[in-house]
């Protein structure tokens, strides 16, 4: 039972000694540490604070110059787009006029080829008939020795030349 | 590796060694384990260090006592050496106060003065507190140099201020409640003490290896402490609990809880005292046996003594490292329990049936 008993010395001693190292440590050691511990705890959770919020604003500009770089995107899509389509409008506008022109001189064209033709025709018809009148002239003076045979082939040539002009008339009007 | 390696060089030695010692010596005396451990974990008033050429190799410690016929007396306990009378005291060889010394009264009987001598304990304590003061004194020093900018320490300082956030973080802060900067010195001072006392017992040569903490008495003083801070800072909640505690009215006519709550107040200091006291004790004891195993097996010739100094080494270490375990964690519980029994001295006012759940969970969550 010796281990059991606690020696009055040693429980002297013991409290002294526990006593001091309480006072000294107390006093002079951990209030010191603590206060610093803590005082560091909150130095890096301010830290993390301040560099949580840069992140955010960082994250908030890209953003930003992003919606810049979008927005500038579209601006640039509305101008080519409004370009094209002045450019397809001139194009067209002019497409019309040159077309319409176009239509007009040829049917200016054909309005004088036309003239041309009838001139032509007139003409050719005029000498048409002074060649028939002239060879009718000359056939005529060869084989009218006899009154009834004149009279026959005057009748025949007369409606010959009828027949001729009708014809003549339609081929014209073609 | 290193270390392995290390061990392995030191247990080649030892084998080489010790039958070669043990063939060498003439037969001794037995070996007698038990008075071998109970000296160790006793006190004794010279600090033996070593046998070193047929030479005690040993620190005379002072011898400072109160008889209460012849007064004061104040000697190097080297006047004591083998039994020698100085000044009408000795130290009894036999008898109910074997070990300690005792002044031969005029009728022939022994009685023993009022002995405040600095054994080998006190030695070693004071010594240890030294080691404790100095530590955390070197440390708040360093803390009051920088502020709280200054980088993160490292070695010693960095190790100490481990040791203090993990405590402060995981005990003391939820187990004391919000005023817990009032008790955190406290705390802290008694971990520190009780770690540094542990770690130096199991240094097996001067200074170390007193075994401060296995000693009931140095137990008995910080228990104590617990119990006068749980108590002196008890709120009025605290002491209604107890005297007056939220159970049926006829457990407190006959008062039944009152006296259960009543004893606990003792009980709580005491089971801290204990576990401490036994814990220590108990490791210091394993180890010693385990060394004693060499010498008891020296007469059983070089084979059997050989292969035992292995078994004894090889548990010896495994013994060393349990006990490195043992020193923090019984500092840890000690001061856990302490700052939950001055945690559930603090509870306010709350509403009744709350109490009980909350200090089941903060008594869960701690285990």
């Amino acid at each position: 039972m010796g281990l059991l008993q606690p020696e009055s010395g040693l429980l002297f001693w013991m409290l002294i000694a526990f006593v001091v190292v309480f006072f000294l440590l107390s006093r002079f050691g951990f209030p010191a540490i603590l206060r610093t511990i803590e005082q560091r705890k909150e130095y890096i959770d301010s830290s993390l604070a301040s560099a949580r919020a840069a992140e955010s604003k960082l994250a908030s500009l890209h953003e930003q110059g992003e919606a810049i770089i979008a927005a500038a995107e579209a601006r640039r899509t509305e101008i080519l787009d409004a370009a094209a389509a002045a450019r397809e409008q001139l194009l067209s506008a002019a497409r019309e006029r040159a077309e319409e022109e176009e239509k007009r001189l040829m049917a200016e064209a054909r309005h004088e080829a036309e003239a041309e033709r009838e001139a032509i025709l007139n003409d050719a018809k005029n000498q048409v008939v002074m060649l028939s009148v002239a060879i009718a002239e000359k056939l005529l003076r060869g084989q009218l020795d006899d009154r009834t045979s004149q009279t026959a082939l005057a009748e025949r040539l007369l409606d010959e030349m009828a027949a001729q002009q009708k014809s003549c008339k339609s081929c014209t009007q073609d | 590796m290193l270390i392995l390696r290390g061990q392995a060089i030191v247990l080649a030695l030892w084998l080489a060694l010790v039958p070669m010692r043990a063939g060498a010596e003439p037969q001794e005396e037995r070996v007698d384990v038990k008075e071998i451990v109970l000296e160790h974990i006793g006190d004794s008033y010279d600090w033996h260090i070593t046998r070193a050429g047929g030479r005690e190799l040993a620190i005379h410690l002072p011898v400072i006592v109160r008889s209460r016929t012849t007064g004061w007396h104040c000697f190097s306990s080297a006047r004591l050496h083998d039994g020698a009378e100085w000044e009408g005291l000795h130290i009894a060889a036999e008898g109910p106060y074997k070990g300690k010394i005792v002044e031969r009264q005029a009728d022939g009987s022994l009685l023993r003065p009022f002995d405040i001598s600095i054994t080998k304990t006190v030695a070693g304590l004071f010594i240890n507190s030294a080691v404790v003061v100095a530590l955390v004194l070197c440390t708040a020093r360093w803390y009051r140099r920088r502020t709280a900018r200054s980088d993160a320490p490292g070695g010693a300082v960095g190790l100490m201020e481990m040791l203090i956030s993990s405590l402060m973080d995981d005990i003391i802060k939820p187990c004391v409640g919000p005023k817990y900067m009032r008790f955190a010195p406290y705390l802290l001072t008694a971990f520190f003490f009780i770690f540094v006392n542990n770690l130096m017992g199991l240094i097996p040569f001067f200074p170390g290896g007193a075994n401060v903490t296995g000693n009931i008495a140095v137990a008995l003083v910080l228990a104590l402490a617990t119990f006068v801070t749980v108590n002196l800072f008890g709120t009025k909640t605290y002491w209604k609990d107890i005297f007056w505690p939220d159970v049926p009215i006829w457990l407190k006519a006959l008062p039944v809880m009152p006296l259960i709550e009543f004893v606990g107040i003792f009980t709580k200091p005491f089971a801290l005292m204990i576990r401490l006291f036994a814990n220590i004790m108990a490791g210091h004891s394993v180890i010693l046996i385990l060394t004693c195993i060499v010498f008891v097996t020296a007469k059983l010739g070089a084979a059997v003594n050989g292969s035992m100094t292995v078994v004894s080494v090889l548990l010896s270490i495994f013994m060393n490292c349990l006990e490195l375990l043992v020193a923090f964690l019984q500092a840890y519980v000690f001061t856990m329990l302490s700052a939950v029994f001055i945690g559930l001295a603090q509870e306010e006012h709350e509403e009744p049936g709350e109490t009980g759940v909350q200090h089941d969970e903060k008594l869960m969550n701690i285990k």
